[in-house]
């Protein structure tokens, strides 16, 4: 890390977040569950309120003062998450629901227009169940054979076996920036440069790196990056799928209705261009100015000093943990390639017990399997707890949550 | 939900009663609970004219929740009717459990309920003439 990155002033931080001060069950909240979907500052509240309470009405159909109003902050919202991912242009960046109507597009637009009986998918064994079904429901439907990045025994990609998976009939390799379950960041660019080579397409799930760390698409040169808005302080029902231009172009619509056409006769249709062929209907435009807000906001903290200051949180998470006898860490415990989301168990305390018992205490964790089944029956556990932080994420929190950790451990007499 | 993890709650979980397997039972039914990994087998003999359960035991695996109030349901079904077997609810499971349970954790003290009722069902299916 260079030392020229600032650092995030947490405190100054924490005014803009009203949710952080809710107390729960008489206890100040110690919300550590950001993987799962972050809180909301007050610019990103008040963006949405504003974009309800002002100049309201449809995007794109009228032709007077208001939806002219409305879709400029919808064309500015384009244009801020266009520059925050770094992506080439607007028509780059459709508008979703969230990552896992990103994903399910790319599955069913381009999966099921470019890819054949005999084709190959290399995904990994870390994923979300958002990028491991749609691929799963389009192998079976189309005779394509799924193929998995193994892990090392640290729970990071064992990329040394991506070459012997890269084979001819391989046209598309998926996997996740950052595992949700894991944390581990898995550097995008070589995987992608790999998986060109073989003639490859590539998708990354960018859910839980957009809202992270710095993310430049073009650098990664990946086809399709795709994440959720609710988790980067965003709005819920907003996501993007970045998509390289040709691609866009080439795949054909996901759904179709009004403002994806540019002409519709009794017997035929063109389509609009990109990124417009893809949003068909009235978008979530008030949340995608919400969204260019969040975009915003991140811009000036500076994703650099984001990241730096997560992995301050994550090496002091694993530190305290590892005090905690009978605490198992699941994935790296190396913070330079952990994400902000510590995944763990309790010798003979199941994660539920000690969810519930955290709960208690104001401490917020997520258990179970997070989404990702498959990972947990490589793993072989049938769940695990994690806790997640974000740019408001205090070291005292992380004091809380291993208190509360002690303070369950004996009531359960473990 | 201050008194969850009750001493009662926690005597079933660490002296579970009924706990293990039946050989030649009438009735074996197993279940989990695909979210957490709970799981429970119930083992049950009935009695002559098949009326009555004569002997019941529960195994699995799980949190506390899960496991304490299948231990209970043990003792409150043992030697009865199989028609106020059949009867039993819901809202018995939480009255047996005594603590409030966010929705989540209701899932895991109902699933030995679901676990017995599915079997009894599955067995008085198969022995209709
Ligand atoms: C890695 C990863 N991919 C995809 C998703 C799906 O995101 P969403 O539910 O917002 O579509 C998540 C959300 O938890 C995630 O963590």
């Amino acid at each position: 890390m260079k030392d020229t990155i600032r650092s995030l002033d947490v405190a100054r931080i924490r005014q803009d977040f009203p949710a952080l001060n809710e107390r729960v069950h008489g206890r100040p909240l110690v919300f550590l569950d950001s993987a799962a979907s972050s809180q909301k500052p007050i610019q990103v509240l008040s963006a949405l309120d504003q974009a309800y309470r002002t100049s309201y009405a449809n995007v794109h159909r009228g032709v007077y003062y208001n939806s002219e109003r409305t879709t400029d902050l919808y064309d500015q919202a384009r244009e801020k998450i266009t520059r925050f991912i770094g992506a080439p242009a607007p028509e780059n960046v459709v508008f979703v629901r969230n990552a896992t109507e990103a994903l399910n597009l790319v599955a069913y637009s381009y999966g099921r227009h470019f890819l054949q009986a005999g084709d190959e998918i290399v995904l990994t064994e870390l994923e979300h169940h958002a990028n491991f079904v749609p691929w799963q429901v389009l192998a079976r439907e189309r005779g394509i054979r799924l193929k998995f990045i193994p892990l090392t025994p640290q729970g990071t990609l064992d990329l040394a076996r991506l070459d012997e998976l890269l084979t001819p009939r391989v046209k598309l390799v998926t996997f996740a920036h950052v595992s949700n379950v894991l944390g581990t960041i898995t550097d995008p660019r070589p995987v992608i440069e790999r998986a060109h080579a073989v003639g490859a397409k590539v998708v990354v799930d960018g859910c839980q790196a957009a809202p992270h760390m710095p993310v430049d698409v073009q650098a990664l040169d990946c086809d399709f990056y795709a994440l959720s808005g609710h988790k980067m302080l965003g709005p819920t029902g907003i996501g993007v799928l970045y998509g390289k231009t040709d691609v866009l172009e080439a795949m054909p619509p996901f759904m179709t209705g009004g403002d994806m056409i540019s002409s519709v006769t009794f017997d035929s249709v063109t389509w609009n261009e990109i990124p417009v062929k893809f949003e068909a209907g009235t978008p979530a435009f008030v949340e995608a100015i919400a969204l260019g807000a969040a975009v915003d906001y991140l811009a000036a903290l500076g994703m650099d000093a984001v990241r730096a200051h997560e992995r301050e949180v994550v090496a002091y998470a694993i530190e305290r943990l590892t005090e905690v006898p009978g605490a198992t860490i699941i994935g790296p415990t190396d913070p330079d390639i952990r994400g902000g989301a510590l995944t763990f168990t309790i010798k003979d305390i199941h994660p539920h017990d000690l969810g519930t018992l955290l709960d208690r205490e104001g401490v917020a964790i997520r258990a179970g399997h997070h989404c990702a089944q498959p990972l947990h029956v490589r793993l072989g556990l049938p769940a695990t707890a994690r806790a997640s932080f974000y740019i408001y994420t205090e070291l005292r929190e992380i004091d809380a949550l291993i208190e509360a950790i002690y303070k369950a451990k004996h009531t359960l007499r473990k | 939900m201050e008194d969850l993890y009750r001493e009662n709650l926690l005597d079933h979980y660490e002296n579970p009663r009924h706990h293990g397997t039946l050989e030649h039972a009438d009735i074996s039914h197993e279940e989990s609970n695909p979210l957490c990994g709970d799981r429970i087998r119930i083992d049950v003999k009935l009695s002559e004219d098949g009326s009555r359960i004569a002997e019941i035991a529960f195994s699995g695996d799980g949190c506390i929740i899960s496991q304490a109030s299948a231990s209970m349901l043990m003792d409150e079904v043992d030697c009865k009717p199989i028609g106020e077997v059949q009867k039993l609810e819901r809202q018995d499971v939480l009255d047996m459990v005594g603590a409030p349970l966010t929705a989540a954790r209701v899932k895991c003290a109902m699933l030995g309920l679901k676990v017995l009722k599915a079997g009894l069902y599955q067995y008085l299916v198969d022995h209709q003439k």
